[in-house]
């Protein structure tokens, strides 16, 4: 429903992220996203305390040649052609819950929870460095335009003619071989920093040039004018002036930005380019998984649905998000077929 | 018209040397161990001769730009070899790119015709449950790791229940019947990501349309529904999405398969990638990276150009006066 | 009346919002006689297109609530079906809304639109006569070489141009009724006379009847025979053009006439303006709706007068205001002109 031309005269409910909280709270699908990202994050963050209480061993520790006891019963933790114990459930008080990953008969749970701190903590932190390095480049290109933007937007157009994947891999080969030195920073090739700057950097033309496009019509406003008039300088504006008003797009584009990144974490990882032994995330866990696929499908299947329900999660949120905070994207979802709504424009 | 094109083009020609330039950068100057070493691969730990006839071949004992410039010939000159495995790079690519796009191409025309009419019946039925569950859909569609849905296929139809062959490629020239057969799960696992974001972009565009005044006028003058929803909705929120489909067909091509590829086993030049990260071997990196790189700045530029072609607005620089 | 080609009796629109009802359109009722110009002013918000596109079923809507009659020639068209409703859009009833550029499909070209409007209504018009019909509409209309224009795109036309295309489109089938909605509120001023020019031609020599709207009573001078006056979704007077012009009997009338700027009076010291805003619909004071912004309220102003002749001199010239004659013509004038006055 379009809004009545005057329901601005008489606003109800002040600030606009007062509005926007209320909008998301009444979205109660995006809530539920939300929640669910939650408890997968606490999932995750319970590792130490699952493998420590209940498991009683660490996600790199090998059991190959262990016998348990579940339900009763004595059973090889890896039978003797290489098939690894299924999910054991509760029957051996917590031990070998979601069964062992393989030859090397480590816990698949201990090795899950762990596994998905890595890639939520690679999936985060990459994220803030692309909202960063964005928002920065956005700015100073949009900003301050002609020169400073012909170059920050030519190297954003280099980078962005490279396919996410090809470009993750090219860097993630290249460093794994021999690790990175810029300066003073040395990061050893299986160092956990190289996936996340590799992914960090990749991603970057993808925020960076929507923000460049707000902050080039934000800059026309007269409230930039008025700040300019009154002898803010560049870094004032720009932080002062013009950030505030990018605050509900990197809202939605970080939030989005993290999913992209589980994804991405996830196939770089699955291929070799990522993260690297002795670190594992749900993306080498499906690797190594995908040996066994037709012995032991669930050592495959368990970290891909984690990682479906971690991004499906931040999409949905994301889009709560995005609609609450542009509530005009709103009335395209509620348009009813064939019914086209009036527009009140010039009632 | 032409003018345009031709600008578009030179500009292309630019960002493809530039390409060059950062493959160059990301492979030789960026990383700090010895890049002999590097090149060599695996072999380079036993073999010290190697070491050295890689040193003088790729000049790596003399500046940046000589390095630049035989990195270059050897890329286009058709000279690149993959010390690992002693093969030519260029006909190891050569001889997968038919699995490849077939895949691609295959996998496009599905995602392309499914993502279209999911669109339109979601933007039609908006709010009603056929939109529902096709969004849905989308959502889980766009969420899920490919290999893993690949990985999914694979157990359940072709081991669970043997309905379709377990991978490998059969070349269309050898037996039609068979190259398709066996490429149906791959273009599904490839399509479901692409069907999902496609319908909605489509169906966000045809909700935006449907807001328009000349929509609105469309029904002044007496049209029916279907005809306001095809001849004017559809048609406009369909540019965007030929565009759209132009860039990611090409980030498909040029990287998208990999992944795909390697699960079904199909030997295309995505798995031949796959197979060189693997062993860490970088010649074969390095010739694919430039060469989907290539692949996805032509596309853009005629995409750009096609967009131009079917937007009156662009292509006769309309000025609205 | 039965003379009355479109009567629209007490149309009612009222639509479901996040912030509640909202009555757009609040019981107007007129007239429209065949070759007459009516036209309907008033700002944004009174609900004068709200009641063009209604009439045309454009409003339907599941959160759209609909009360009234309107009839063409007795055809009721509120209560029609949409596949009866098709049937009179643009080939009996035609719209022309108010910008053109944004009205006309982009990435199709303008003579196409126009067959495509002919051949919804006559389908056995082949393309080539379609094409032919076109033409002669872009040329009736005053567009020179026709034959090239036909098969621009909208964006290269220029404003006055494509208003003329569109007119061109209405009438392409010959309707009966012409709406034309702020036809020239998006066009600069010169052009914006050639348009009326235009219309007031198109209605004498068609003999086409046409319903103006507008916010602008300048440009409704020009052309209409009678007047409505809208104010939040009412008609708060109306009458004939001199009736309105000479002897306006709502106070909101006279804030519309006070704020026309004429070239052959004194300056004013500053441009004058009706103080305040027109309310939120969501939110109506009670009694006449724009009591808050008149100076001349009085206490039975919370009482919302009835439609009726007061101090007209024909039974045609009707308003809503509970102040004596005598104290109306007493109010209108200030300064020696018809004006609203500013304070109290």
């Amino acid at each position: 429903m379009a809004s009545p031309p005057n329901a601005e005269s008489r606003p109800r409910g002040g600030s606009p992220w007062g509005l926007a909280l209320r909008r998301l709270r009444r979205n109660r699908i995006a809530l539920g996203s939300l929640g669910l990202f939650v408890l997968i994050v606490a999932f995750a963050l319970a590792a130490p305390l699952w493998a420590d209480r209940v498991a009683h061993t660490g996600p790199n520790a090998t059991h190959t040649l262990e016998r348990i006891s579940v339900d009763g019963e004595r059973r090889d933790v890896v039978s003797p052609d290489g098939t690894p114990i299924g999910p054991v459930w509760l029957g051996a008080g917590g031990r070998f819950f979601l069964g062992a990953d393989g030859r090397l008969g480590r816990d698949e749970m201990v090795r899950l929870m762990y596994g998905g701190r890595t890639s939520l903590f690679v999936s985060l932190v990459a994220a803030l460095i692309t909202t960063l390095l964005a928002v920065s480049l956005g700015l100073l290109a949009g900003y301050f335009r002609g020169a400073t933007d012909a170059v920050i937007s030519r190297l954003l157009d280099v980078i962005w003619a490279f396919p996410v994947l090809l470009l993750g891999i090219a860097l993630g080969t290249a460093l794994a071989v021999g690790g990175l030195q810029i300066g003073p920073l040395s990061l050893s090739s299986g160092s956990i920093w190289i996936p996340i700057l590799i992914i960090g950097f990749v991603y970057t033309p993808y925020m960076a040039r929507p923000i460049r496009g707000e902050v080039l019509v934000l800059r026309e406003k007269e409230f930039v004018e008025a700040a300019v008039a009154q002898g803010a300088g560049p870094l004032r504006v720009m932080l002062g002036e013009l950030l505030p008003n990018l605050w509900s797009t990197i809202i939605v584009f970080f939030t989005l930005n993290i999913a992209n990144n589980m994804l991405l974490e996830s196939a770089l990882s699955f291929l070799g380019a990522g993260v690297q032994p002795p670190n594992s995330s749900w993306g080498t866990m499906i690797s190594t998984g995908i040996g066994l696929i037709y012995s032991a499908p669930l050592l495959t299947i368990i970290p891909g649905t984690m990682i479906l329900l971690t991004v499906l999660s931040l999409n949905v949120f994301g889009d709560g998000l995005r609609d609450a905070l542009d509530p005009r994207s709103r009335v395209r979802l509620e348009a009813h077929a064939g019914s086209f709504e009036p527009e009140e424009r010039s009632a | 018209m032409a003018r345009f094109a031709a600008r578009r083009l030179l500009g292309m020609l630019l960002v493809l040397v530039a390409v060059t330039v950062i493959v160059f950068v990301i492979f030789n100057v960026i990383p700090s161990s010895d890049p002999a070493a590097r090149i060599a691969g695996q072999r380079g730990a036993t073999d010290p001769q190697l070491i050295a006839n890689i040193n003088r071949e790729w000049g790596f004992d003399e500046s940046l730009p000589v390095q630049y410039w035989r990195m270059m010939e050897k890329v286009f000159g058709g000279d690149l070899i993959s010390y690992t495995t002693r093969q030519s790079v260029d006909e190891q690519i050569w001889e997968g790119v038919p699995a490849t796009f077939s895949l691609c191409i295959g996998a496009a025309v599905i995602w392309l015709s499914l993502g279209v009419l999911f669109g339109y019946l979601s933007a039609v039925r908006a709010g009603g449950l056929t939109d529902r569950a096709l969004t849905i859909l989308a959502l889980v569609g766009i969420s899920m790791p490919v290999f893993w849905l690949a990985a999914i296929f694979l157990y359940y139809l072709t081991f669970k229940v043997e309905l379709f062959p377990s991978g490998s490629y059969v070349p269309l020239t050898q037996n039609p019947l068979d190259w398709a057969y066996h490429l149906v799960l791959p273009w599904l696992t490839l399509a479901v990501i692409f069907v999902g974001f496609y319908s909605r972009v489509l169906r966000s565009n045809m909700l935006d349309a449907m807001h328009e005044d000349y929509v609105r006028t469309a029904r002044a003058k007496g049209l029916s529904d279907r005809q306001v929803r095809t001849r004017h909705v559809l048609r406009n929120s369909l540019i965007p999405i030929v565009t759209l489909f132009g860039l990611d067909f090409g980030v498909v091509i040029g990287g998208g398969a990999i992944l795909t590829e390697s699960i079904f086993n199909l030997q295309g030049v995505g798995q031949y990638a796959a197979e060189a990260i693997e062993n860490l071997d970088l010649p074969p990196i390095m010739a694919v990276t430039m060469f989907a790189a290539f692949f996805i700045v032509l596309f853009n530029a005629l995409v750009d150009i096609a967009y131009a072609w079917l937007d009156p607005r662009i292509r006769l620089g309309g000025s609205a006066r | 009346m039965s003379e009355a080609l479109l009567a629209v009796r007490d149309l009612r629109v009222e639509f479901v919002t996040e912030g509640g009802p909202l009555r757009a359109v609040d019981g107007v009722s007129f007239d429209l006689s065949p070759g007459e110009v009516l036209a309907i002013v008033g700002e944004s918000g009174s609900g004068k297109s709200v009641t063009a596109q209604t009439i045309l079923g454009l409003t339907r809507s599941p959160n759209a609530r609909i009360e009234g009659t309107a009839s063409l020639r007795g055809e009721e068209l509120l209560a029609a079906s949409e596949a009866e409703l098709r049937k009179v859009r643009g080939d009996r009833i035609a719209m022309v809304f108010q910008d053109p550029l944004t009205s006309l499909n982009p990435v199709r070209r303008v003579g196409d639109q126009i067959v495509e409007a002919i051949r919804a209504h006559r389908e056995r018009i082949g393309r080539g006569e379609a094409r032919g019909l076109t033409v002669e509409m872009l040329d009736s209309v005053g567009i020179p070489q026709p034959e090239r224009r036909i098969d621009d795109y909208p964006h290269e036309l220029s404003g006055g141009m494509r208003q003329r295309a569109m007119i061109a489109m209405a009438l392409a089938l010959d309707p009966e009724v012409l709406i034309a909605d702020e036809p020239t509120t998006a066009l600069d001023v010169t052009i914006q006379a050639q348009i009326l020019d235009l219309l007031r031609r198109l209605n004498r020599e068609r003999d086409l009847a046409t319903v103006l709207i507008s916010h602008d009573l300048g440009v409704v001078a020009e052309i209409a025979d009678r007047v409505l006056v809208m104010y939040a979704g009412r008609v708060v007077e109306e009458g004939a053009l001199d009736e309105i012009f000479y002897d306006p009997q709502h106070p909101y009338t006279w804030g519309l006439l006070g704020s026309l700027t004429r070239l052959d009076r004194e300056r004013p010291e500053r441009l004058p303006q009706i103080r305040g805003a027109p309310p939120s619909l969501l939110d109506l004071p009670a009694g006449c709706a724009f009591r808050p912004r008149c100076p001349h309220a009085f206490g039975r102003c919370t009482e919302l007068p009835a439609l009726e002749t007061r101090g007209g001199e024909t039974a045609g010239h009707r308003d809503r205001c509970w102040l004596t004659p005598g104290e109306k013509r007493e109010s209108r004038a200030v300064g020696g002109r018809i004006a609203l006055e500013e304070a109290r």
